[in-house]
């Protein structure tokens, strides 16, 4: 059965493709019984959004699409 | 320099602040998310100096597709990739290979793989106000310069500039598995010192 230190491996991968059925699988399986590491996996979302707090400006929440144009990270996956 | 033609198309209302005004509002911002990246004062003053200029010069091809502030967000992360290219044709990128150094890392689990009781995950608090806290970032930035340059510099790459670990793979001649491996790593560094400085400053 995966572990602790194993599952947030795929926390972490998570943020930067999609997972495999296989992956999803056991990642969810280990979150349903592990508090510490669902806590785990909020906190890794959370640092995935630390760029965003640079850029909204003060009429950004009109505005539809965060990434744009000149943004190289505009294809960034969530 | 042509920020009297601001928010055409978007009905802005007249009292609201012209583009220059919004670059000049944005710049330390900007500078903090410089900072950031390159570590370097200087570096990051001549790379937001260099981007403000390109907006002005550029103000007529802003598009108003994505918020102005956004967009010069993209004008300074180009400049920083250029920086950091630089930088790396200099051979002053400190190299990734440092396979073995996971020790900030072991000493948050068991030998079983299982949580160490002092630095499992807890609660911190609900994620959009901790977003909102100001100090929270502070402790981030903090945390952020524990890092070893390597790894923060991934870090950086894949969750404040927005690159994909393959565009990232391209730029520091990494292998993609190397890549997740450092991602993985930065982010249980950054958690467990998050954790130290902000919960801990929150329930004393």
């Amino acid at each position: 059965m995966m572990m602790c230190k194993e599952a947030t491996r795929l926390m972490s991968l998570k943020q930067d493709r999609r997972l495999t059925f296989q992956e999803r699988l056991s990642l969810r399986f280990h979150l349903s019984m592990c508090g510490a590491c669902r806590q785990c996996d909020r906190q890794f979302s959370l640092l995935h959004r630390s760029g965003e707090r640079f850029e909204a400006g003060p009429d950004e929440g009109a505005v539809d699409d965060h990434r744009d144009a000149a943004d190289p990270g505009a294809e960034r996956r969530d | 320099m042509t920020n009297e033609k601001r928010s055409e198309g978007d009905g802005a209302v007249a009292d609201s602040p012209t583009r220059m005004e919004r670059l000049v509002a944005v710049r330390p911002r900007l500078l903090s998310f410089a900072r950031l990246h390159l570590r370097n004062n200087a570096l990051a003053e001549d790379a937001v100096q260099e981007a403000m200029m390109a907006a002005i010069e550029k103000d007529a091809s802003f598009a108003g597709r994505s918020g102005y502030e956004t967009w010069v967000f993209g004008i300074l992360k180009y400049k920083i990739l250029d920086v950091m290219r630089y930088q790396k044709r200099q051979g002053r990128l400190q190299p990734l290979d440092d396979e073995s150094d996971d020790d900030a890392i072991d000493r948050q689990f068991q030998q079983n793989g299982r949580w160490q009781d002092d630095a499992r995950p807890e609660h911190w608090g609900n994620p959009d106000k901790v977003f909102e806290n100001e100090y929270f970032w502070q402790v981030f930035d903090a945390c952020m310069i524990t890092l070893p340059d390597n790894i923060a510099r991934v870090f950086s790459l894949r969750e404040l500039m927005g690159l994909s670990t393959e565009e990232i793979c391209r730029e520091l001649d990494i292998k993609e598995n190397n890549c997740w491996v450092i991602l993985h790593r930065a982010r249980l560094r950054l958690r467990a010192c998050l954790q130290q400085g902000w919960l801990k400053e929150e329930t004393a």
